[in-house]
């Protein structure tokens, strides 16, 4: 099924408050999904016996903020979770994206939220805790969310562009 | 086979002790590297196995950020070290369709060979490696020595011998070399004299055919092995089910029964480079007659199938060689597309996954318009496979965790990236 056929189907599911905009004129069209719907569409997909996307082949999150102040942004800062899915039955994908403001509430510090997948894909648990560690996002209603390879006690959130080395940790000079 | 505490054989003359925390790692020698895995075991019995993962780490994908895609090349190399000729395909490719490049046909030629050939020193290792977890220690030095005269061709090619940032954004860089001097351990095997000169395709072919009827006996000294078989037969089982919603790939995918290979169902551009060779791609139950007689104590899925695939694939990986080293010679085209390093990327996203040793590589490459790119993600295999030790090791003895850890052949380079 090509990735319009996909689109279709979840709009003619969930609406368009709930399935935003199918990006095209890309190499990898995406699908950008509501926050708060994003469990039950990643349900949705994973279940429905025309699409079966049984894997999940990535999930990564990123962060979009321009740090240079010669260049323009490209588009508002905001934080993003990508999931590229996979059908090992129809053998066809499906890119979706998530968009989350930086920070939640405004409140720098706060991370944003987004539900977890991790019931719907076995993969998502680990992925997920990644995407927490690394580019500071909370998931919510994760088993089991904590750092995975950044050490329990790190600070900060490596990913995060403007996310500055730490000077010192546990007597080991940073910078 | 694995042993619960439900089972009512057991209850009935163990007794329950107190639960006990063991630390397993992360200079245990056969956690392939440093991973530690904590097990909650009651006696002998492993009740919960909790991967800690990270002692590696390098923030690969922020270096990633930084730099242009040929200078982040040899951070590929260092991911997964074993493999590092697949590493540095994978990243290409995804460049490379990033910015729309077609490479000609005689680079895509030199990357089938020199990306085979990596497959075969991979497997080779952790076959190697997984008969030291089991205790024999012979098949580890026949491994090693087949895999010294790659790793010496390697040399020959680019100079070094691990970490090669060989294959590069538009081709390799350099072309195969011609003239050379005979790889040591190929001379001492073959019997040749050690000063031969001898044209590089020449000793490839020669260490080919060398190489092909051994596989034979490492079946005899490790795969049919009667104690080798009662230590991974029917132990550590993955379910087809099971290993896709883990994220399993590779071989540990194709161990538990599903019939994916990206070389034959992947994305387009990196499909073209395997048009029209002729291969099989070894799936348990392993059905074709080709393969013999199994062990009577297989299960789908478990150790045994797993380690099955790796030792078909090296055979596989040895014919596909073969047929691309007849191509070679009137392959069209050169050996590489030039690409500067500060050539700007286009302001679009791409994900491509490539058929590693291990499993499937992704790389997520987002550019902007600028030189680096905006995000650069690796998506590990080993990652993914490793997620499933927990489920995997459930209700096992101590002394089989080894074994099931062993069978999904991680490296930690690619894990904690």
């Amino acid at each position: 099924m090509r990735i319009e056929d996909i689109h279709q189907r979840l709009v003619d599911r969930f609406g368009t408050e709930t399935i935003v905009t199918l990006k095209t004129g890309v190499k990898d069209p995406w699908i950008e999904v509501a926050c708060d719907r994003i469990a039950d569409v990643a349900a949705f997909l994973h279940d429905d016996a025309d699409l079966a996307l049984d894997a999940l082949n990535d999930l990564c999150g990123a962060d979009w903020l321009e740090t240079d102040p010669k260049k323009k942004t490209p588009c508002e800062p905001h934080v993003e979770v990508v999931y590229h899915l996979y059908s090992y039955t129809h053998k066809h994908h499906c890119k979706l994206k998530v968009k989350v403001p930086r920070w939640h509430d405004g409140q720098a510090g706060q991370l944003p939220r987004v539900p977890s997948v991790a019931h719907v894909w076995g993969i998502a648990d680990w992925h997920e805790r990644e995407a927490y560690d690394l580019v500071g996002i909370e998931f919510t209603d994760h088993p089991n969310l904590r750092r995975i390879l950044c050490p329990e006690d790190w600070e900060g959130h490596p990913m995060r562009k403007d996310y500055e080395f730490p000077l010192e940790y546990h007597g080991v000079r940073g910078k | 086979m694995s042993l619960t505490l439900e089972d009512p054989r057991i209850v009935e003359f163990d007794v329950r002790t107190d639960e006990m925390l063991v630390n397993m790692g992360p200079q245990h020698p056969s956690t392939h590297g440093v991973l530690r895995l904590l097990l909650k075991t009651d006696g002998e019995i492993v009740h919960e196995v909790t991967p800690h993962i990270g002692y590696l780490h390098r923030c690969a994908e922020k270096i990633g950020e930084n730099l242009s895609p040929p200078q982040w090349i040899p951070y590929t190399d260092r991911m997964d070290y074993l493999a590092a000729m697949n590493m540095n395909l994978g990243f290409s490719l995804a460049v490379e369709k990033l910015i729309g490049m077609e490479v000609p046909e005689k680079a895509m030629n030199l990357r089938v060979i020199i990306s085979e050939l990596n497959r075969i020193a991979s497997h080779l290792v952790g076959m190697g490696a997984y008969g030291l977890d089991l205790g024999t220690f012979s098949p580890f030095l026949y491994a090693f020595r087949e895999r010294e005269i790659i790793l010496d061709l390697f040399e020959e090619a680019c100079g070094a011998r691990l970490t090669y940032s060989y294959l590069t954004i538009g081709g390799a860089t350099h072309d195969l070399p011609g003239e050379i001097t005979i790889p040591p351990g190929l001379a001492q095997l073959t019997g040749r004299d050690p000063n031969m000169r001898l044209q590089w395709v020449d000793a490839l072919r020669m260490f080919l055919d060398w190489m092909g009827p051994r596989i034979k006996e490492y079946h005899t000294l490790l795969t049919r092995n009667a104690i080798f078989v009662k230590r991974t037969a029917n132990l550590g089982i993955l379910t087809r089910e099971m290993a896709i919603s883990y994220g399993c790939t590779g071989p540990v995918l194709r161990g538990s029964g599903v019939d994916h290979d990206l070389r034959r169902d992947g994305d387009p551009i990196y499909t073209r480079m395997y048009e029209g060779y002729k291969y099989k791609i070894p799936v348990a139950p392993f059905t074709d007659p080709e393969f013999g007689k199994l062990p009577r104590e297989v299960v789908l899925g478990d150790n045994w199938c797993r380690f099955f695939v790796r030792m078909m694939e090296v055979a596989q990986a040895i014919e596909i060689v073969r047929q691309a080293l007849d191509r070679y010679p009137t392959a069209k085209g050169e050996y590489r597309v030039p690409f500067k390093m500060n050539s700007k990327l286009p302001t679009d996203e791409v994900y491509l996954e490539t058929e590693c040793p291990r499993g499937q590589m992704g790389f997520y490459v987002v550019g902007d318009g600028d030189a680096e790119p905006f995000r650069a993600r690796a998506k590990s295999s080993c990652f993914c496979n490793l997620s499933v030790t927990g489920p995997l090791c459930q209700g096992v003895l101590i002394a089989d965790i080894p074994a099931i850890v062993g069978s999904l052949d991680i490296v930690m380079g690619e894990i904690d990236r």
